[in-house]
């Protein structure tokens, strides 16, 4: 019963993971950019939660209403000017320019809302969960975001398999050119696919401010096990991609229950077993290494 | 008679310091079949490539109806009228025959194709819509990536090198398929290695040679030594059996 309580904690906080790396997925599937600033973006995410919110006189619990939109807006425009730039220059460029974006935006916050931990005041909910028996207790925030993340990633697979829209950004990450030559404007969809990037990691970034604290530096961390979900589950499979935060998840919830200080390296050890036997990762094809 | 569809002028391309186009000009009247014809290098499909948005020329004109498109990016010219079938036929690989063709019809113009007319076209279509691209054979991908290209309803259809890695019996039936989409209003401009297939289909002839014109007229006024030197230049001649008839 202990196992199944590491599991299903696992499971939950696995959801979490796939909800943060889902966007990182995409940028990397359809813009073949790997955007260091987007553990960043969800830490934003939780500021805009916590300072902008306020001032609209909307409960922290319904920020995400305003501040996921807002995301998909700034993902579209940024795209279109910043990372597009680089894009056109090479692909290092990209790497080095959200490597300096990520830089900027830790230390504009560490300068404007100092290093304190901030967290997503949801009230009475953060301490309520079902306790089906005395070992086990599932925490109702936890489901909820684990919910969030199935809800969507089912959402994200329905609008890139059964929209127009969907289709193109499909057809941009498979063949750039070949979609330019079938019409699209290649600049448009990737706005597009990083306005669904930007909107997923904010609604992450909120989910992590109402389970945990979280400050100016917390970004890279969870970059970090967002990167290692999506090379567990698979580059460009979004089911992939759940599966991949699912098992960080447990295995890092494994990795704790021995000792608290083994969950982080009960992860990577997952992470590196994955890439030493399956370097496409459990839903990847293995052309996608090429 | 009226003024040309597609008319460039003085066209010159460069990859890097390399001039892979030197000087070309031609024209494509309505409804006309124009094969541009030339060695490996010659630098045709770069001609194509370039009518098409993919490379930016470095000096001269393109013009559709009269209005230049030389600066105008790929997906603006398909929404023109001008769609290219690339060399190698480049179909989303992760994606199934009919999605294929839906990506191509998303931001298509009105006109006399869509899907279902393409599946007439092709009848084996139908059946196997729901197979991924990497699934078909060589010709049928040949097929889809034409099909592809016309539920966009182009005005000008480029066609770059479809006998490419493909059965001689397969290649036949792609080219018959040429009339069939003149007849619809669609000007063709084919590029092709194989020169008795391009002669064969084209109302007009362009040749290639190093970037630059070699040759022009219609084929039945053109001799095969005229090609042929046209085709591999004046230095290989006195090796071609040319010399000996003369």
């Amino acid at each position: 019963m202990v196992w199944l309580n590491v599991v299903i904690q696992g499971v939950l906080i696995g959801g979490f993971y796939a909800l943060f790396a889902c966007g990182l997925s995409l940028m990397f599937g359809v813009l073949k950019v790997i955007n260091l600033a987007h553990g960043d973006m969800a830490v934003v995410a939780g500021y805009a939660a916590v300072f902008l919110t306020p001032h609209l006189h909307i409960p922290e619990v319904w920020s995400f209403l305003i501040v996921v939109p807002l995301f998909g807006l700034i993902g579209y425009v940024l795209q279109r000017t910043l990372i597009q730039k680089s894009i056109d220059r090479d692909p290092f460029t990209t790497l080095l320019v959200t490597f300096g974006l990520s830089v900027i935006i830790e230390n504009l916050l560490l300068e404007i809302y100092t290093a304190n931990g901030q967290t997503i005041n949801i009230g009475s909910l953060i301490t309520k969960s079902w306790h089906p028996t005395s070992i086990i207790y599932i925490s109702y925030l936890s489901l909820a975001v684990l919910g969030a993340a199935v809800l969507v990633l089912v959402f994200l697979q329905l609008f890139l398999s059964k929209t127009g829209t969907g289709r193109l950004i499909r057809a941009v990450a498979d063949d750039r050119e070949a979609a330019q030559l079938s019409g699209a404007n290649y600049r448009h969809v990737f706005g597009i696919a990083a306005a669904i990037a930007f909107a997923t990691v904010a609604l992450a970034g909120i989910a992590y401010g109402m389970m945990t604290q979280f400050a100016p530096t917390s970004g890279g961390v969870n970059l970090l096990f967002a990167f290692e979900a999506v090379v567990i589950g698979g580059i460009g499979s979004l089911w992939g991609t759940l599966v991949g935060g699912v098992a960080l998840g447990v295995a890092q919830q494994f990795g704790a229950h021995f000792n608290p200080q083994y969950q982080v390296l009960a992860g990577n050890v997952l992470f590196l077993l994955v890439l030493a036997v399956r370097p496409q990762g459990l839903f990847g094809k293995k052309t996608a290494l090429a | 008679m009226s003024k040309p569809l597609l008319d460039v002028h003085g066209l010159v391309v460069h990859h890097g310091q390399l001039k892979a186009i030197d000087d070309v000009s031609f024209s494509l009247n309505e409804g006309e079949v124009l094969a541009v014809i030339g060695a490996n290098g010659a630098g045709k499909s770069t001609l194509l490539r370039t009518v098409a948005g993919l490379h930016r020329p470095t000096e001269g004109s393109i013009s559709l109806d009269g209005s230049d498109i030389a600066r105008l990016s790929p997906h603006r010219r398909v929404a023109l009228g001008i769609s290219l079938v690339p060399e190698g036929r480049r179909l989303f690989s992760t994606m199934t025959l009919e999605e294929n063709l839906r990506v191509g019809a998303f931001h298509a113009k009105k006109g006399p194709f869509d899907i279902e007319r393409i599946y007439e076209l092709f009848n084996w279509m139908p059946k196997r819509r729901r197979q991924y691209a990497w699934q078909l054979s060589g010709g049928e991908q040949q097929a889809v990536a034409i099909g592809r290209a016309l539920v966009a309803n182009p005005r000008v259809l480029l066609l770059d090198e479809l006998s490419l890695g493909l059965a001689p019996i397969v290649i036949e039936r792609i080219y018959a398929l040429v009339p069939e989409i003149v007849s619809h209003g669609v000007s063709v401009l084919i590029v092709e290695q194989d020169v008795a297939q391009g002669v064969a289909v084209a109302d007009r002839v362009h040749c290639l040679l190093e970037g630059k014109t070699s040759l022009t007229g219609v084929p039945a006024d053109l001799t095969s030594e005229q090609i042929d030197h046209a085709y591999f230049g004046a230095d290989l001649a006195p090796s071609s059996p040319v010399q000996g008839s003369e």
